[in-house]
């Protein structure tokens, strides 16, 4: 299988392009590069996006409220409507949300706290590109690290997302249940990912990159980089 | 020149945890009548503009596409000469 090639996009203020260029170059083995924020054209022969974690431009006005304005998001919009798949994480989903790639907006959590903890996240169903190899209602231990991940969106949204399998994780107990004490920010319906109405961008608090090796203390998050080359194979 | 005062804050329809946490704070402190607190920010924009009708339509626009996030908040805005 020949590589595929992962631009990670690197604004002001991104903290996790690195662990994200580590775990697609080194642990998965896909050609990935950093791509500067200025950068007018994602490079040539781009199969995938990564927006990064981090506080972009500070967290200044809103969370990704400023990196969406960025050069380099012309180019990312283009891409996301040819159909090239997309993943936003933490901060990244923040500024896909605000760039309208996403449904619906992150708010400050409802404890007021930044949290960095361990989250259970249960994988609705596998009919996304990004969640193909897991089962339907699969648990994946992953960490967030966040002061805005409270998701929201109003009713006829919500019930949109829901009729047209847009929600991807949901905040859960270690066995699957998805309860108020599981879910650690407020989001509505527990909702940690979501994806567009097309399925190939994907919005998610939760660090997937975190845990793609086992040095790190777990591999759950391997799984969606995995399906995701897995999705990339088949086109 | 013109004053834009933009006030933007989150909709009714979404909690505010921050403006929540300034009631209880409020109530601790003895004010016993306080029945909600909704929390904001204000923009202030200084702009040329050669009418008051183009300076509006201005801010209109800066408010739709940055300053505020129709999804979650609304805005509203007081424009002077300045």
């Amino acid at each position: 299988m020949a590589a595929m090639h992962f631009s990670v996009i690197q604004f002001p203020g991104s903290n996790c392009d690195h662990d994200c260029l580590h775990v697609l170059g080194a642990v998965l083995k896909q050609k990935a590069s950093l791509v500067w924020h200025q950068q007018a054209q994602l490079p040539r022969g781009t199969d995938c996006v990564v927006v990064p974690g981090g506080f972009s431009y500070g967290d200044y006005l809103r969370c990704g409220a400023i990196a969406r304005f960025a050069p380099v998001m012309d180019d990312v919009r283009r891409h996301a409507a040819r159909g090239g798949m997309v993943l936003g994480i933490c901060n990244g989903f923040q500024i896909l949300a605000e760039a309208g790639l996403l449904p619906g907006a992150l708010l400050r959590n409802r404890s007021l706290k930044f949290i960095c903890d361990y989250t259970h996240l249960r994988v609705e169903h596998a009919r996304s590109a990004f969640t193909s190899l897991a089962r339907p209602g699969q648990v994946l231990r992953v960490p967030i690290a966040h002061g805005e991940g409270n998701y929201f969106c109003d009713a006829a949204t919500l019930r949109r997302l829901e009729e047209r399998g847009q929600v991807a994780f949901r905040y859960c107990e270690p066995d699957g249940r998805v309860t108020p004490d599981a879910n650690p920010n407020g989001s509505l319906d527990s909702i940690a990912g979501v994806t567009n109405e097309q399925g190939n961008v994907l919005g998610m608090m939760p660090h997937p990159e975190r845990v793609s090796e086992a040095a790190l203390g777990g591999e759950d998050g391997r799984i969606i980089f995995e399906s995701m080359l897995a999705a990339l194979c088949r086109r | 020149m013109f004053l834009a005062k933009i006030h933007v804050s989150l909709k009714k329809s979404v909690l505010d945890p921050q403006g929540v946490a300034v009631k209880d704070a409020l109530g601790s402190l003895g004010f016993k009548g306080v029945e909600s607190v909704r929390m904001g920010r204000v923009i202030e924009v200084r702009l040329a503009a050669k009418a008051e009708a183009d300076a509006r339509a201005e801010v209109e626009a800066m408010c739709r596409k940055l300053l505020a996030n129709l999804v979650i908040e609304h805005y509203e805005f007081t424009l002077e000469k300045a």
